[in-house]
């Protein structure tokens, strides 16, 4: 590579000429080749935040249990009794398009880094997945190697992968989305941060050794694929679990000592974000020598060592003279450890190679001093006429029954077993709700414990956006409510296109505005997050998808709920009411290949009150199961509570659904705010007195009995054939061997 | 009953077999780091699950070659009890205590779920408690757990009456159906010839407290601790 700054090799880092001016206006000349990738990869969308910035601001980000907000490797929410939780979500879309199994790995890899940078000790793993149309050629490849790469790292960290949501849409054929959560449990005294204070103080880098792998994958993340995206491979960064696990408890162990001021996770970016942000958020400056970098290969230089992304590495400020205690730990667990420079009161980031000074620019304009756009916003053109379509315009389908099977057995709302069996949900001995309902509950000391739960109507989104967000931070809410849980902070994933479209850019502040809205109503604070835009392919942009996911405070874990029938003879009530309101369902998607309607409207206090009767009636011991409708309406929820019991044999139900919409709008439709409960008969009075007070609507709607789903003037269906169509539809859509089937076991065995 | 639990680089349920003896059943449990030799005073040695080494070359490979493997062989032969618990059974294949490999699942896959057992064998140290012909529900999680033996060696282990679980299913039926990764026989667990030392690939000490589905795994550790009272 020359040395030389000329236009392409500006345009090469991912950077505008006009950005380059500002670079040099901020050095006072012109910089070099180290420090131009330095203010590159800081400068890069993935890093700066520089589109979406301004937006994110509006944000309510604190109460009284945040004990540290968005900022922070992670935020902090208190539990009570001296305990926290620290969570984040993050994306790995684009390196796991290109390559599966490393890119979901090594997502998993960062979120657990980003957790365990603060203290905490991960405990659970959640992950939100978007992958394009089941028949598209790279599908079924993409499921195989994201999902394989999540277990390959998760598991072998010892961290349950507890739940998680999965999509499929054409709009995701050319960007498939991977967003992986991890919750962690700590000391709500002992947080620790990423700050570089005290000068003098030595920097201290251990982990694994600086390879030549992901190099430039901050820019790579932050601009749109083409043809030419799959000779990014050798950007994606390789994995390696078994370094991770000593390294979690290493920093664990070293946590317990007063040793250490600051710890920061080497992610994206790596040693130049973490040493820039760490300096930065303590207004101090850091000298580095990058010759005593712990290396993996020979004649690597200073540019190559700073923007490397080679995972499992960390860097840390250890108080002065306690340099020995870090050292000894990290030996003890076989890893490299080097002290590699110290804090400086300059405001400056010097480089040094063998003594001499390779590069050295000012912290500020790296970090604060970084561009923010206000990018020009447009509603898109066609969204007046795809959201004034209406579903009653549609032909009634000829047979409910055979449209329920239908649904159920799409991929996005069938048995995702085959995927969450790959995943050792139970280590820990926490998992108390296992993977498969609305949400999990995750045990956290004594009776103590957390709901967990991630969800994304990107449908309802793209229609609209601003609406879309709202349902988005309600469904994930409601959730954490069915099982118990009192949602207490929200952590988000904002997947969009390209910002410099005005119509992505709109999509982009109308969803971010929406999620500040619904927390607001809903009182919950987004402590964390991640934005990841360019999610384009030649040109074609993925449904916009704000992932959310709200961590639930349980105080009891011996009371929470199930979404299947538990006994004959119990009574089935509906929380909430049925609209009909239809646009963006998935059974307009899988029955018409529609994409439009207006979605529902999302009524605040309705879902409070439907959300505070579900809580205390679990919480109270009332309900023998609770389940949320979403995906396919409540026919699916009412079929997924007959089915999901199944290995203990499934249950049927007789129901009459209240509303006046068209039949199959009422069964289908994915209005918010509704939960199906069963409860024993005689009770019937308290679960309405609950409900009543909390002010949510209350109906009973029939009872649990049967072999058939049986659902008055509408359908009936066996609960095997649904329970059939539901377990294998993902499977046999994706073509994937399922082993769990003994036909399939037989015919794989048979000679070739 | 004194447990030691072995800590490998990379084993992560450790800490899961530590709370279940220690704070389920109330007896004395300590860790014991892989690279030191000390186990005086342990009458049982947990080997944990995990990854132990990543399981990079070969499950459980590296594993026996930490110091800590040649006092624990040594102690097996004086007839001290060791547990082999899914990456501790892989562990303990690979040190020689027990006879066998693990190939990889015939699915190829990671699978991770409440399988059931039937105990076929009631007159070891594990399963005192627990009469043959019962059924266990615990859960499973592992890549590498189709236990394989040549026929003759077979022969001799279920001839001898090693074999201590097998998969089955809820009724107590053998079937390939109930069989999660390809084992021969259906093989779950074993122990070696003296009975003092179990491998097994099923998690005892997920199943040890009703809160997280169920206790059958509790009558293992309960074996072994009613029966040092004797």
């Amino acid at each position: 590579m020359s040395n030389e700054i000329t236009p392409d090799v500006v345009a090469g880092h991912g950077l505008t000429l006009d950005e380059y001016a500002k670079i040099q206006a901020a050095m006072k000349r012109q910089p070099n080749l180290l420090e131009l990738g330095i203010f590159s990869v800081m400068w890069s969308e993935h890093c700066s935040y520089k589109s979406s910035r301004k937006h994110l601001k509006g944000f309510p980000t604190t109460g009284p249990r945040v004990l540290q907000g968005p900022g922070e490797n992670a935020g902090v929410v208190d539990v009570g009794d001296g305990l926290a939780v620290a969570f984040k979500m993050e994306s790995h879309n684009h390196p796991s398009y290109i390559e599966p199994y490393q890119g979901a790995a090594t997502g998993v890899g960062g979120i657990l880094r980003d957790v365990f940078t603060m203290g905490a000790r991960p405990v659970a793993s959640l992950n939100s997945l978007r992958f394009g149309d089941p028949s598209h050629p790279k599908t079924a490849w993409l499921v195989e190697g994201v999902t394989s790469g999540i277990a390959g790292y998760g598991n072998a960290m010892g961290v349950p992968t507890v739940g998680g949501e999965i999509a499929f849409d054409p709009s995701y054929n050319g960007n498939c989305l991977v967003n992986a959560f991890t919750l962690g449990v700590l000391d709500s005294d002992k947080i620790f941060l990423g700050t570089a204070t005290g000068v003098g103080n030595p920097v201290i880098y251990v982990g694994a050794k600086t390879g030549r792998d992901g190099i430039h994958g901050a820019t790579m993340a932050s601009a749109e694929f083409d043809e030419s995206s799959e000779e990014k491979r050798p950007t994606v960064q390789v994995g390696d679990p078994f370094v991770e696990k000593l390294l979690l408890e290493a920093c664990l162990e070293l946590m317990k000592t007063d040793a250490i001021v600051g710890i920061q996770d080497m992610g994206a970016a790596g040693l130049t974000s973490s040493s820039v942000e760490m300096a930065g958020r303590a207004g101090n400056g850091l000298d580095l020598h990058l010759d005593r970098i712990p290396m993996r290969e020979e004649g690597m230089t200073p540019y190559e060592l700073m923007l490397s992304e080679s995972q499992e590495r960390m860097l840390l400020v250890a108080k002065e003279g306690r340099e020995q205690d870090v050292i000894d730990i990290f030996e003890k667990w076989d890893l490299d450890v080097a002290v590699v420079g110290s804090v400086t009161g300059s405001g400056v980031l010097r480089l040094y190679w063998h003594g001499d000074v390779a590069g050295e620019l000012p912290i500020d304009p790296l970090t604060e001093g970084a561009p923010v756009y206000d990018r020009p916003r447009q509603r898109p053109a066609d969204l007046d006429s795809l959201q004034g379509f209406d579903p009653n315009t549609l032909p009634a389908p000829a047979s409910l029954g055979e449209t329920l099977l239908t649904l159920m057995a799409r991929p996005t709302i069938a048995s995702k077993e085959w995927v969450y069996r790959q995943y050792d949900y139970m280590v820990r001995l926490g998992t108390v709700v296992r993977p498969g309902g609305d949400a999990a509950v995750v045990r956290l000391e004594g009776d103590k414990g957390v709901a967990l739960s991630a969800d994304c109507p990107s449908r309802m989104v793209y229609l609209d956006p601003y609406m879309g967000a709202m349902l988005t931070v309600a469904e994930a809410c409601r959730n954490v409510s069915v099982v118990g849980g009192e949602p207490i902070g929200l952590t988000d994933c904002l997947n969009f296109g390209n910002p410099e479209k005005p119509e992505i850019m709109w999509q982009f502040a109308e969803a971010v505005r929406g999620i500040a809205d619904a927390c607001r109503a809903l009182d919950v604070p987004v402590v964390s997050g991640n934005v990841s835009l360019y999610n384009e392919t030649d040109g074609k942009g993925i449904f916009p998808t704000p992932t959310c996911a709200v961590v639930g405070l349980v105080p009891d874990v011996n009371h929470t709920s199930t979404t299947w029938w538990k006994e004959r003879g119990h009574e089935i009530a509906l929380l909430g009411v049925c609209t009909g309101e239809a646009g963006g369902s998935e059974y307009l998607a899988a029955c018409f290949d529609k994409v439009a309607g207006l979605p529902p409207r999302l009524d605040v206090a309705r879902e409070l009150a439907v959300q505070a009767a579900v809580r205390e009636l679990v919480r109270a011991g009332l309900v023998a199961s609770a389940h949320d409708c979403a995906d396919g309406g409540i026919a699916v929820a009412l079929a997924e509570s007959c089915i999901m019991g199944a290995p203990e044999g499934g249950l049927g139900a007789k129901v009459r659904i209240p509303g006046d919409a068209r039949i199959d709008l009422l069964l289908f439709a994915e209005d918010p705010s509704r939960v199906l409960i069963s409860y024993d008969p005689a009770r019937r009075a308290e679960v309405e007195a609950v409900a009543r007070k909390a002010g949510a609507p209350f109906a009973v709607i029939g009872q649990v009995g049967g072999d058939s789903l049986e659902i008055e003037g509408a359908l009936q269906v066996p609960v095997q054939e649904l329970a059939h169509r539901w377990g294998k539809g993902f499977t046999q859509v994706l073509g994937l061997a399922d082993a769990h089937y003994p036909d399939e076991i037989a015919s794989r065995a048979a000679p070739v | 009953m004194r447990f030691g639990i072995v800590v490998f680089p990379g084993a992560n349920c450790d800490h899961d077999a530590h709370h279940v003896v220690k704070h389920v059943l109330g007896q004395d449990a300590r860790f014991i780091w892989h690279k030191d030799r000390d186990l005086s005073g342990i009458d049982c040695v947990i080997l944990p699950g995990g990854f132990s080494y990543g399981d990079y070359l070969r499950c459980g490979a590296m594993a026996r070659l930490s110091p800590v493997m040649e006092e624990v062989v040594a102690f097996a032969k004086r007839g001290g009890k060791v547990l082999g618990i899914c990456n501790g059974f892989q562990v303990a294949l690979e040190a020689g205590l027990l006879p066998g490999a693990m190939l990889r699942n015939r699915s190829l896959k990671f699978v991770c779920k409440d399988v059931h057992l039937k105990v076929e064998n009631d007159r070891t140290p594990f399963t005192s408690a627990i009469p043959a012909g019962e059924i266990l529900r615990l859960p499973i999680a592992h890549a590498d757990g189709n236990y394989f033996l040549p026929d003759d060696e077979l022969e001799r282990l279920e001839g001898n009456g090693q074999v201590v679980f097998r998969y089955a299913e809820a009724d107590g039926r053998i079937t390939d159906a109930a069989n999660p990764n390809g084992a021969r026989n259906g093989i779950a667990g074993i122990v070696n010839e003296a009975g003092n030392v179990l491998g097994m690939m099923p998690h005892p000490e997920r199943m040890a407290e009703r809160i997280l589905g169920g206790e059958d795994g509790r009558r293992i550790f309960e074996s072994l601790i009613g029966g040092s009272k004797v």
